[in-house]
């Protein structure tokens, strides 16, 4: 546990460490095998090297422990409960083994992450659907679809946004009925609308 | 599979679906925003992201409610933060929740199944398909993935996750009373795909 290396210094917003220059398509198929090598992790020394592990890993990405932080803060009450629930069932020693391993396994992806730019990803995602043209599956149209709906999150949080005013001015803002059934009926307006317009600009088939 | 991609799919509408399915991904993502919605007067603050996914399946249909989905999923394993509490990157995949989010998938298809087979819809309908879908087989999924992600044995994490059930019994009744209303508010929301001329 004493061998993590020193924690590095802040990098700076467009880092060059060889973690980022990685290509998204390896970083995600490095993944996948070091995640399941972590799931076969069952004793204290397997979780002590998959601390190091990571550590080196961050490290060499040049990210320090804030950054480590960030990734595996959203779980930090999940795996007060999870530590509990599994010293319970299977002893202290089981729960800090398992729980590392957890821990261990979203702070890598977490690093996979925040190395590697959203387009990158989005690019392996087509890249990946590719074969599927044999069965259907049409990888300009899941482009389309995937930059459709980034343009509609904000549309439909403005939307949202506008029918809980209205329904606040109404006295309504407890029933959830009196929210949803507007913010649906001006989605699937709005999405029939749009489907029209793609179709009008010869976008259909 | 190509079979009933193809009774399914009218040629005509993909690019109408292609505009569904996005939008919805967008809705669900938005539905999971903080906007502290009391649940039918409840003083528990719940985020709506799994009305989101049995909707999408009820007003979408099987194949469309799960495209739906799995866009949204795409999204956020490219890193953006659309998930309920604005979680999003590739740690939700393989954190506690990760079967959950298969779940989704397969829950939103199983709804869409349900509500697709059925002649008109209704409130009680769509709360069975919201149910079964929505509920069960979005626990049937995630359940097991939590235990093999935690260690915990099947039963006891079956047991942690009973917490959630409540919640997720009034996002039923949610679906199925919203899915009602709009269909008679926007008749042309649910168009039963590949069956009306």
């Amino acid at each position: 546990m004493t061998a993590g290396p020193p924690p590095a210094m802040a990098p700076p917003r467009t880092s060059t460490s060889p973690v980022h220059r990685l290509g998204a398509g390896t970083k995600l198929a490095g993944l996948c095998v070091c995640s399941l090598a972590l799931l076969t992790v069952d004793g204290p020394r397997g979780a002590a090297l998959a601390v190091v592990g990571v550590m080196a890993v961050f490290a060499l990405a040049g990210l320090g422990p804030r950054a480590l932080w960030a990734q595996i803060r959203p779980l930090r009450w999940v795996v007060v409960c999870l530590l509990a629930v599994q010293w319970w069932v299977l002893g202290p020693v089981e729960a800090v083994v398992l729980s590392t391993r957890l821990v261990a396994l979203v702070a890598l992806a977490g690093l996979v992450t925040a190395t590697t730019p959203t387009a990158q990803v989005l690019d392996v995602v087509e890249r990946v659907l590719r074969p599927g043209r044999r069965w259907g599956l049409d990888p300009e149209r899941a482009a389309l679809v995937l930059a459709l709906t980034l343009r509609s999150v904000p549309v439909l949080t403005d939307l949202a946004a506008r029918v809980r005013d209205a329904q606040r001015a109404r006295g309504r803002e407890r029933d959830v009925r009196a929210f949803a059934v507007p913010l649906v009926v001006g989605s699937l307006r709005r999405a029939d609308a749009l489907g029209e317009a793609l179709a009008a600009r010869g976008l259909d088939d | 599979m190509t079979e009933t991609a193809a009774t399914r799919t009218p040629a005509r509408s993909t690019t109408a679906d292609a505009a569904r399915v996005a939008t919805f991904a967008a809705l669900i993502a938005v539905l999971g925003l903080p906007g502290s919605i009391a649940l039918f007067g409840n003083a528990v603050p719940v985020t709506l992201q799994t009305l989101g996914v049995m909707l999408a399946g009820a007003i979408l249909g099987a194949r469309r409610g799960a495209l739906a989905v799995l866009t949204l999923l795409a999204l956020v394993a490219a890193g953006l933060p659309l998930l309920a509490g604005g979680r999003g990157g590739l740690g939700v995949f393989v954190g506690p929740s990760a079967g959950y989010l298969l779940g989704f998938v397969a829950g939103a298809f199983v709804v869409g199944l349900l509500v697709e087979r059925q002649r008109r819809v209704t409130f009680l309908g769509v709360l069975l398909a919201a149910l079964v879908g929505g509920v069960g087989v979005v626990y049937a999924v995630g359940i097991p993935v939590q235990a093999v992600l935690t260690g915990v044995p099947l039963a006891e994490t079956a047991l942690l996750s009973l917490a959630f059930v409540p919640g997720d019994l009034l996002k039923a009744l949610a679906c199925a009373a919203i899915t009602a209303a709009v269909a008679r508010a926007y008749p042309a929301a649910v168009r039963r795909g590949g069956r009306e001329g």
